[in-house]
């Protein structure tokens, strides 16, 4: 197995713990990042469901943007109503480019004097680059690297993080607060990659160890390693950049039309309208779907999706087995004319066709707080 | 009954010329939380290193190769609903099919217990 440390990996302010809490290092995104623990994949995941998970997702990218006319300016590259967002609000959004495909998938809080965002940790040099390209107008771009980010995820999560902060309990689904946790201080969101209730908490490097052996001291709350998060993102139907969503797609055959309010559809003025409000206004030649195998056997990325005639009308971007659901899962691109729930299809799997159907995501509910 | 190990981390049981084959209780732990387990049809005939079974965990698929050539007899259906076998008891209830040998000089190219675990040691260094 490969030493992660051989390798001249990065290393998130929690290496450490994640070596003494026993996990498995990986190479992911040029950083040495634990996929499991030893509870396991599956362990981990159906602990965060049932009580509390803790994730380092220190990988990440944070940056700050100021200037007056940051709002604006990042309108240019991203297809979301920023404007009509709210201080102490957070918003999914995508970076678009001139074709109208994804260049990364980000979170946009209004934190008041500035705007922060939370990109790919495998787009993040790209995104960085991208922005410094076009944000004009006096807007500067603040990268944060010396802070931390972990999520706490899960039913209990906002019971145990409230025992450190207790405005956290009020806090509603994506929204953000500046506020000390046991002393240190934070930017915590209220949202997460699981479908759970559950917090993203950016703490700086110095301090992230301390936060996270406090979390972890909880009965509640499990060490989580980023094999559980892909299961449990897969079964909230959310998107992975570079597999679900990536330049091949736009917004609209992504299934992600609800981040294109009435304004911007209107206006337009961000990178690539032309051909994403085309899509939107005239649909789009494929969709991105829920695909649930009949059988047993999981379908993985890059398994051809056939209809009942034999024909490849699409590919699965990303399949696995879902602890939750019990059963294998995926999601991935169809022929928009097969992309209606209940549609049978057949997945080739190791050279043998295998029934599937097409379904509404997501596998496993949300559970997010609205207050 | 002689075990034999493979280098791909299988175990074979011998009764005669026909192998009970499953993976180790090291390659089971490596694999985490077995969710699917692909066995071959009875009657399938394999050659050594070819394509015999798939294991599945949560995060990926697995082959599983023939360590001998052969003849599949019998494949364990206790997998099908309770693919966790692997886990519990790799080397007992966990097996995943019987093949009947065709060579069974190739057995000479197989480890034994002992030479498993110092195998397995090394790949821990």
């Amino acid at each position: 197995m490969a030493d992660p440390q051989a390798e001249n990996l990065y290393k998130t302010a929690l290496y450490d713990l994640h070596v003494e809490l026993g996990a498995k290092l990986v190479p992911f995104a040029g950083y040495a990042m634990p996929v499991q623990y030893p509870l396991g994949v599956k362990g981990e995941h159906l602990h965060t469901r049932a009580k509390a998970g803790l994730f380092d997702v220190s990988h990440m990218g944070q940056v700050r943007l100021v200037g007056e006319n940051r709002v604006a300016e990042l309108e240019k590259l991203v297809p979301g109503d920023i404007a009509v967002l709210k201080p102490g609000r957070t918003r999914y959004s995508a970076f678009t480019n001139d074709d109208g495909t994804i260049l990364d998938d980000l979170m946009i809080t209004n934190a008041g004097d500035s705007l922060f965002l939370v990109i790919n940790a495998g787009c993040k040099d790209d995104d960085i680059v991208h922005m410094r390209a076009n944000l004009d107008n006096g807007v500067e771009l603040q990268e944060l690297s010396d802070r931390a980010l972990m999520a706490l995820q899960g039913p209990e999560a906002a019971n145990v993080l409230a025992r450190f902060a207790p405005d956290v309990a009020s806090l509603k689904f994506m929204s953000f607060v500046e506020i000390d946790i046991a002393g240190i201080p934070c930017f915590v969101t209220r949202s997460g990659y699981t479908g759970e209730d559950g917090f993203e908490i950016s703490v700086p490097d110095t301090e992230a160890e301390k936060l996270a052996r406090l979390l972890l001291a909880e009965d509640e709350v499990e060490a989580i390693g980023l094999g559980a998060r892909d299961s449990l993102r897969l079964e909230a139907g959310l998107c992975l950049y570079g597999n679900d969503i990536d330049t091949t797609t736009t917004p609209v055959e992504g299934d992600l039309n609800w981040i294109i309010n009435k304004r911007r559809r209107e206006e337009g003025g961000f990178l690539g309208a032309d051909i994403i409000l085309d899509q939107l206004a005239n649909g789009a030649d494929r969709k991105r779907v829920g695909i649930k195998p009949e059988g047993k056997a999981p379908a993985r990325e890059h398994t051809m999706v056939l209809n009942k005639d034999g024909y490849d009308i699409g590919e699965i971007t990303s399949g696995g087995f879902g602890p939750t659901v019990d059963a294998p899962i995926a999601m991935g691109y169809v022929a928009i004319e097969f992309a209606e729930p209940g549609t049978k299809v057949d997945l080739m799997v190791r050279g043998k066709a295998r029934p599937a159907e097409i379904v509404a995501l997501p596998f496993a509910p949300h559970r997010y707080f609205r207050g | 009954m002689a075990k034999k190990f493979s280098k791909e981390h299988e175990w074979l049981e011998i009764n005669g010329d026909v192998a009970t084959v499953g993976i180790t209780d090291h390659a089971q732990q490596a694999l985490g939380d077995i969710v699917y387990v692909e066995l071959p049809e009875v009657g399938k005939k394999l050659a050594k290193d070819g394509d015999a079974a798939v294991v599945e965990s949560v995060k990926a698929a697995s082959d599983v190769y023939a360590p001998v050539d052969g003849e599949i007899v019998e494949a364990n259906e206790e997998l099908d609903a309770n693919p966790a076998l692997v886990n519990e008891s790799p080397e007992n209830d966990g097996w995943f099919f019987k093949i009947k040998m065709s060579d069974a000089s190739q057995l000479d190219d197989l480890m034994d217990e002992a030479g498993y675990k110092a195998f397995v040691e090394g790949l821990e260094d």
